[in-house]
């Protein structure tokens, strides 16, 4: 009979320690939800007050103040809180570096300079302790690109949640083109003027030699019915020379950016222009090329000593002003949840509030051909989306929900766990005695 | 007689209306964020030779005086930043383990744009650090954001406390260990340094003390060798440096909090500190104090493990904490690295304020001059258009003892006070920033901090 007793006392015991160990890790949940008596930033439609948004199956069932709750769906009360779509970040190494000085932790940079066939996706780390770190701020989707090189990788659209690399994927994918330099990389680069235009004019060549072999090659492939040696460099750019795959071809300075331009016309791509520091210089002929543009950080030095101490806060306006198609990035890893600040700093400085809002909701759904699924909140979208007590941008608005793909996805992270550890720390642990050193 | 008094009177009037003395100014109708007595609203400031004077209601002031209009304005104190590498054009001497006899102050570059910028951004005063590469560097300089005056002596803020840089975990140990073959290359070697240093100090000054003692008997008796590095140890346990210390790990933070118990020193800021988080309670028992990044991290190893809501945990627990840059882009806007506080935890805007303004002011020894709006201090004071902790708020004005060193109106875009005349066109450089906490050890790395 003792025997029972202590063989049920241990399954109890057992049980109990199975369940807080659950309520340790809390899981995102699917399903039905209705968030109600919410302000709706839909940013393509308007404000709405006092709304419902219904999430069914992952996705944006319906929207505003008259819609009825279904019977099966979990309320979430939004009094007095606003609901925006989730933000997509144009620029990231999210999933492709872990730790920056440590360069077996960083999955962007691949050996060569001809490499577009490296795929950003494969390398995502789905587990990255950045990620919870980056969608508790309300970013919910990024671009996660390589670097380094002319032709550096594939870049992805990335979901900030999921298990597996698949899961997450956005429906993205382009092309890097790191468009050959005629400037300085730095203050420490001390390579002569003349250098600098030798290294600069070498670039060019190799890249308009490549694309000739890519076209000699999409040419093999035609004539053999794809019967053309095996190249995987230069089938990785086929898409792109045919225009059925998007270029993201950075490009910083004044004369390299209408050099891309140029070249872009020239060989009839589909581009976007990444980076485009100082696209303010040139604004009317990004416009008048009708090619959009993903910039930022916005919080950035001038690139000339010259310059106003703010012309990198005001190039996103400026460009956007101007007729160019802007989209907001931040270049970052670890920090990725810095987006809506520089989101902010652009509305403040000239962009205003709303066309800043979407330069990093609709705008980059735009760009990336995704603006039927992502960037606003419309029926029949997925269900990226976050809840907060106010305008995003601002530093004292706390994001309290999250959606992502219809998933409610817990509002932890490393960091909010250290936080709730170590706030008030557990009292009562007493010092050994240790002996003096010399 | 009178007549005399009367000419007397008309030259007095005169020289008032014709120029104000630079320094005297006043500020109308805004709201004053004076940090350590709260929130005044339609407030005006009034400011002669640099000094802040009076604070009220419709203040008189003199005739002729310069004055500032900032109805729907909010003047907070100048911003402090407790942890920068501008204005110097060396960073570090990364050629021993231990160089504590040199001095960032003599090597400051009233050239350097990024002091305009830092003003931009409501920076007045900053803390010109010696870099991370040594486990004790160089002493450091707290200088005012002067931009203008070209002697570089002008910018040392006067009267401000001697600091010195210590540094822990992996710069010292990559610099020297890996870099150059000589100890540290563990955290159990940092240690070893920094005992080893403060032993020779004490050993040092134990030698000078007895010769003061024996010079009173036999005044032929000859001195001990001065040695400046040692002197800076001795002066450090004399409590005459506050030392700002490089660190990220728990581990290290108490290694360093044991050492300095056993030579009793008591002076200390912790710098970056990102896992101060987890030994809050030993640093707040010790008196320490904390210069933190408001969400750095994962840069590096040892800060993996960290926590925006650092500045919080600090706060609560009753650490002295600011919020620095380390970077000559961050500083621009440091008003907005406070702001985090509020998303990363509940600071109150004093509270969030307080982060950039009268703690580093505590950390640098210069709390009775600067750091809050109170009459008696000096007339460092930034104008914003709106909240400055409100992503929205644009710098518009910053002054610096009484005199408008930034103003954005009439901000011409050039604002170098050095052209290189071989320079045709200004060079592109791209966006990267050089003011870093490596700067000088490129050649030994290639990445950041």
């Amino acid at each position: 009979m003792k025997k029972y007793t202590i063989a049920f006392c241990c399954f109890l015991f057992s049980t109990l320690l199975l369940k807080v160990h659950a309520q340790q890790v809390e899981k995102s949940t699917f399903g039905t939800f209705a968030l109600t008596n919410a302000a709706v930033e839909t940013v393509t439609k308007g404000r709405l007050e006092n709304a419902t948004v219904i999430i069914r199956n992952g996705i944006i069932e319906a929207v505003g103040p008259g819609v009825s709750i279904p019977p099966d769906a979990q309320v979430i009360d939004c009094k007095d809180l606003t609901i925006y779509p989730g933000m997509v970040d144009g620029g990231t190494r999210l999933g492709l570096q872990e730790i920056e000085s440590l360069s077996l932790t960083q999955d962007y940079d691949e050996l060569g300079e001809l490499t577009p066939e490296m795929d950003a996706l494969t390398a995502v780390n789905p587990n990255s302790v950045l990620i919870p770190v980056t969608r508790v701020s309300g970013v919910t989707s990024v671009i996660t690109y390589p670097s380094g090189g002319l032709f550096p990788g594939t870049a992805a659209l990335i979901n900030l949640q999921g298990y597996t690399p698949e899961q997450m994927y956005g429906g993205f994918k382009a092309i890097v083109i790191n468009f050959p330099s005629s400037g300085r990389r730095g203050r420490y680069d001390k390579r002569s003027d003349e250098d600098i235009k030798k290294d600069g004019d070498k670039a060019v060549k190799k890249l308009n030699d490549t694309w000739d072999r890519v076209r000699m090659y999409a040419s093999i492939d035609s004539a053999t019915t794809g019967k053309a040696d095996y190249n995987p460099e230069l089938a990785a750019l086929v898409p792109v020379l045919k225009g059925k795959m998007t270029a993201l071809i950075e490009a910083n300075k004044e004369s390299d950016i209408l050099a891309a331009l140029k070249w872009i016309k020239e060989q009839k791509i589909k581009a976007v222009l990444t980076g485009v520091a100082e696209g303010w210089r040139v604004a009317d002929s990004i416009a008048l090329a009708g090619i959009p543009v993903i910039t930022g950080p916005v919080m950035a030095m001038p690139t000339r000593d010259n310059e106003p101490y703010d012309q990198a806060y005001k190039n996103a306006g400026l460009m956007q002003k101007a007729g160019v198609k802007v989209a907001l990035r931040t270049d970052e890893a670890e920090n990725v949840r810095n987006l809506p600040f520089n989101a902010g700093f652009a509305a403040a400085y000239g962009m205003g509030r709303d066309e800043a809002l979407r330069a990093v909701t609709i705008i980059p759904a735009e760009i990336f051909g995704v603006a039927d699924k992502i960037g606003s909140i419309e029926v029949g979208k997925r269900a990226n989306l976050f809840v907060s007590t106010g305008d995003p941008f601002e530093p004292s608005t706390a994001i309290k929900y999250l959606f992502i793909d219809g998933w409610n996805i817990p509002m932890e992270s490393r960091q909010t766990l250290l936080y709730d550890e170590f706030l008030h720390r557990a009292p009562g642990m007493t010092t050994q005695p240790v002996p003096g050193k010399s | 007689m009178k007549y005399t008094f009367f000419i007397f009177f008309v030259i007095s009037c005169l020289t008032t209306f014709a120029q104000a003395p630079p320094g005297d100014l006043i500020i109308r109708n805004g709201t004053v964020l004076t940090i350590t007595k709260g929130k005044l609203e339609e407030t005006d400031i009034l400011i002669q030779k640099g000094k802040i004077t009076a604070i009220g209601d419709h203040l008189k002031a003199p005739s002729g005086i310069k004055e500032i209009d900032a109805t729907g304005q909010y003047i907070m104190p100048g911003i402090i930043d407790a942890h920068s590498h501008i204005a110097i054009d060396a960073v570090n001497e990364a050629t021993h383990p231990v160089t504590a006899e040199v001095k960032v102050g003599d090597a400051i570059d009233p050239f350097d744009l990024s002091i305009y910028r830092a003003l931009a951004g409501g920076v007045t005063t900053s803390h010109a650090m010696h870099g991370s590469a040594n486990a004790i560097g160089g002493q450091c300089q707290t200088i005012k954001h002067r931009y203008g005056v070209l002697d570089p002596s002008a910018y040392k803020f006067e009267g401000a406390a001697r600091t010195i840089k210590f540094a822990l975990g992996e710069n010292p140990m990559r610099v020297h260990g890996e870099g150059r073959g000589v100890q540290p290359r563990t955290r159990m070697g940092v240690e070893r340094v920094i005992r080893d240093a403060f032993q020779q100090g004490l050993i040092y000054k134990e030698k000078w003390t007895t010769y003061e003692a024996e010079k009173k008997k036999n005044p032929n008796v000859p001195a001990p060798l001065y040695n400046e590095r040692n002197q800076t140890m001795a002066d450090i346990i004399d409590g005459k440096i506050i030392i700002q210390c490089h660190s990220y790990r728990a581990d290290e933070i108490l290694m360093l909090l044991s050492v300095l118990k056993d030579f009793g020193v008591k002076k200390i800021t912790f710098q970056h500190v990102n896992e101060g988080f987890k030994v809050a309670p030993e640093l707040a028992s010790f008196g320490a104090m904390a210069s933190v990044f408001s969400d750095w991290w994962a840069y590096k190893f040892e800060v993996y493990y960290s926590t925006a809501y650092n500045a919080t945990i600090l706060t609560r627990n009753g650490v002295v904490t600011s919020i620095n840059s380390d970077s000559g882009e961050l500083i621009r806007h440091l008003f907005h690295e406070a702001a985090k506080t509020q998303r990363y935890g509940d600071l109150s805007d004093d509270e969030a304020l307080a982060l950039i303004t009268i703690n580093p002011a505590r950390q640098l020894g210069i709390d009775t001059k600067v750091g809050s709006i109170e009459t008696g201090k000096d007339a460092d004071l930034a104008i914003f258009s709106g909240h400055p902790l409100s992503i929205y708020a644009i710098p518009q004005i910053t002054i610096v003892d009484g005199i408008v060193r930034f103003d954005k109106a009439k901000d011409p875009a050039d604002m170098r006070l050095y052209i290189d005349p071989e320079e045709a066109t200004p060079t592109y450089y791209g966006q990267e920033d050089v003011d870093g906490c490596m700067r000088d050890t490129e050649f030994m790395f290639s990445h950041r901090h």
